[in-house]
């Protein structure tokens, strides 16, 4: 390369940084700041009526999963913290599992409509985005609580006897949740499955595979980046959910939202709060490398 | 009737209901034998993909039944038929390699992967593919994938090998070369291809038997010699090859055309009006000196190589094309405007009813 083509060479890549530059400015005031505070402010002291203490603790980090005895000040286990993560790991696999065995026949039935009908069965998939999250989940509410709608009419039909406790438990932090991240499975589900071209069923149909592993061997396998991507999609708001766990859930099924929102609000412990909200991003990020990694890997034989 | 593969026996498929229904085969029957290359040929919507696709079994008759080896399939789904396909857009799995697409039918099946790796080896020498065995189908050309597809429904060793236009994506070069493969294949492994195309010169050139389809119908089942020189009816002879078509007046063994030109036919030909049909290479150019049937005169000559297209004028301004060889001395068709005679070849003459 000569002197002038390095010169030439340089001055592009100058110029694309500068033109770059707005877009990185705001990646770095908006996502990399706030974060950055997060995680200084998780090893400073809580301070008496909330906000932080400005000295070097890493007490907050201990507690996030260790509790200190009041008495002899020996450390042992977290049972309510672990018992919240665990909850908030389990609901939202649960919840991933379920939107994705009720989206696929959903995405595939759109999928496999005429072009027109199509469009009206996406558009009605989006529907409930226009209204407000914590209006739906009080919808949800109205319908599985004690004298809602849902046991008014199981009893009227003589199914039950009394009506079911759904309200408060982990079964409506459940069906809250699948409700609500049901279209962000759908959407990518049905993006995979309008590539996937029909033929290669009756290709597979044709050399002796049976309807199951037309499905297995052919099918998931290729539409696998769209079952990715929604189950991502599910999964790390399912996680980190609070408007549904809260209003569903009440005070006793509290998700890792809940409880670092406690946190920042009556606990008073911002500094808590804030080693919990960097451990659940280590968490989520975590899972998301070791799924991707298993689900890229994994040849048609595994 | 031990050596009859297929047998479809009354077959009617009608899509839709009442008013709308639509009639894609209309009475059917057909028998086709063990190791046989037989070919549906026909335009398109004229039902050979439909019989096709009901032989494999993604398709059920509406009346009828098909038999394989003289066991009823009709009520048969493609998974449990000893019945391979070649798809025309080859429908090659995108996520497994060469190897695993040929290994697929096998796999299915449930055989041990010793016996999978060994047969698939060997599908894969017969379509020359050994050196691509671990690529992607996305990583081969057009022709390569059609060869994997070929592979991939031989492998199995079906009973019979249904082939769905499977060269029209092919350029003329490769199509000619898949062509003489497609034969070569079929007499080696003597398994019976049905092979639907609706180009007759592939036909022709391949075919052991032809059936000519149309409009649901089955117009003719023949050996391409039979067809191309016996055409049953003027749809058969016009999709077959070139041919000119003259309106004639038969009485007894004479073909009125024009009114005035007499023409000897064959005696056994239907009698009346009806169109007489004769193949351009079954006409003789003489000079205008020379003993002939008829006289006419030029009015073009187009060149092509081996021959020439010549347009004829008869008296009566009947219109006749014909084909002049070239010799090795060069020897060109006479030019335009040159008064020629015609000798017509023995039964070049045909009549057939419309």
């Amino acid at each position: 390369m000569s002197a002038g083509e390095e010169k030439t060479a340089r001055g592009e890549t100058r110029s694309m940084w500068l033109l770059s530059s707005p877009a990185l400015i705001i990646l770095i005031f908006a996502a990399a700041g706030p974060l950055l505070i997060m995680l200084v402010y998780s090893f400073l002291a809580p301070g008496k009526y909330g906000n932080v203490v400005w000295e070097f603790s890493t007490d907050a980090w201990v507690s996030t999963v260790l509790t200190r005895d009041i008495f002899d000040g020996t450390l042992s286990l977290a049972d309510a913290h672990l018992k919240i993560f665990w909850r908030s790991v389990k609901l939202s696999l649960i919840t991933t599992f379920f939107t994705f065995l009720v989206g696929f026949p959903t995405a595939w039935f759109i999928a496999t409509r005429q072009e027109r009908s199509r469009a009206a069965l996406l558009f009605l998939i989006t529907i409930p985005f226009w209204t407000n999250l914590l209006i739906r989940t009080f919808a949800i509410n109205q319908i599985i609580r004690t004298e809602g709608m849902l046991n008014t009419f199981l009893l009227w039909l003589g199914v039950i006897d009394e009506p079911l406790i759904l309200l408060y438990t982990d079964f409506a932090v459940f069906i809250g949740m699948t409700y609500v991240y049901l279209p962000l499975m759908v959407l990518p589900l049905f993006a995979a499955i309008d590539r996937f071209d029909m033929r290669l069923i009756e290709a597979a149909y044709d050399l002796y595979a049976s309807r199951w592993q037309v499905l297995r061997k052919v099918i998931l396998p290729i539409v696998k980046p769209g079952i990715i991507a929604g189950s991502i999609l599910v999964f790390i708001p399912s996680l980190g959910a609070y408007v549904t766990p809260r209003i569903l859930g009440g005070g006793r099924n509290m998700m890792i939202g809940n409880f670092i929102e406690m946190q920042f609000g009556p606990g008073r412990n911002w500094p808590l709060g804030a080693a919990l909200s960097v451990l659940l991003l280590v968490i989520v990020a975590a899972a998301l490398i070791v799924y991707t990694r298993a689900a890229t890997k994994e040849g048609p034989h595994g | 009737m031990r050596d009859v593969a297929i047998e479809a026996v009354s077959l009617r498929k009608v899509y839709g209901t009442d008013q709308h229904a639509v009639v894609a085969l209309d009475d059917v029957s057909i028998s086709i034998r063990k190791g046989e290359f037989f070919t549906l040929l026909g335009p398109s919507g004229c039902g050979k993909t439909t019989l096709l696709k009901m032989i494999a079994g993604f398709e059920t008759p509406s009346e009828g039944n098909i038999l394989l080896n003289g066991h009823d399939i009709t009520e048969q789904p493609p998974n449990r038929r000893p019945v391979n396909t070649v798809f025309q857009s080859y429908a090659l799995f995108p996520h497994l390699t060469v190897r695993q697409n040929v290994g697929f039918g096998l796999s299915m099946l449930g055989r041990p992967a010793a016996e999978i790796d060994e047969v698939v080896n060997r599908a894969l020498g017969l379509v020359k593919l050994e050196a691509m065995a671990d690529r992607k189908p996305q990583q081969l050309s057009g022709g390569q994938q059609q060869r994997v597809a070929l592979a991939r429904a031989l492998a199995p060793s079906p009973e019979v090998l249904l082939l769905d236009e499977p060269l029209s994506a092919l350029d003329l070069k490769l199509r000619k070369e898949m062509q003489t493969e497609l034969k070569r294949l079929q007499l080696e492994l003597g398994i019976t291809f049905i092979f639907v195309t609706h180009d007759q010169e592939e036909a022709l050139t391949m075919s052991d038997r032809i059936a000519v389809m149309s409009s649901g119908n089955l117009l003719q089942v023949g050996t391409p010699k039979e067809i191309y020189n016996h055409p049953v009816n003027r749809f058969v002879a016009d999709f077959i090859g070139e041919t000119n078509f003259i309106p004639a007046q038969v009485a007894g063994t004479t073909a009125t055309i024009g009114g005035d030109i007499a023409l000897p036919v064959d005696p056994a030909s239907p009698q009346g009006s009806h169109t007489l049909a004769v193949r351009p290479e079954h006409i003789r150019i003489v000079p205008s000196g020379a003993e002939a049937t008829l006289r006419a005169l030029i009015t073009e000559s187009v060149y092509f190589g081996t021959d020439s297209h010549v347009r004829l004028r008869l008296a009566n301004d009947i219109e006749l094309v014909a084909r002049f060889q070239s010799d090795e001395a060069g020897g060109d068709a006479p030019p335009v405007d040159t008064e020629v005679g015609l000798i017509f070849a023995p039964g070049a003459l045909q009549v057939l009813e419309d």
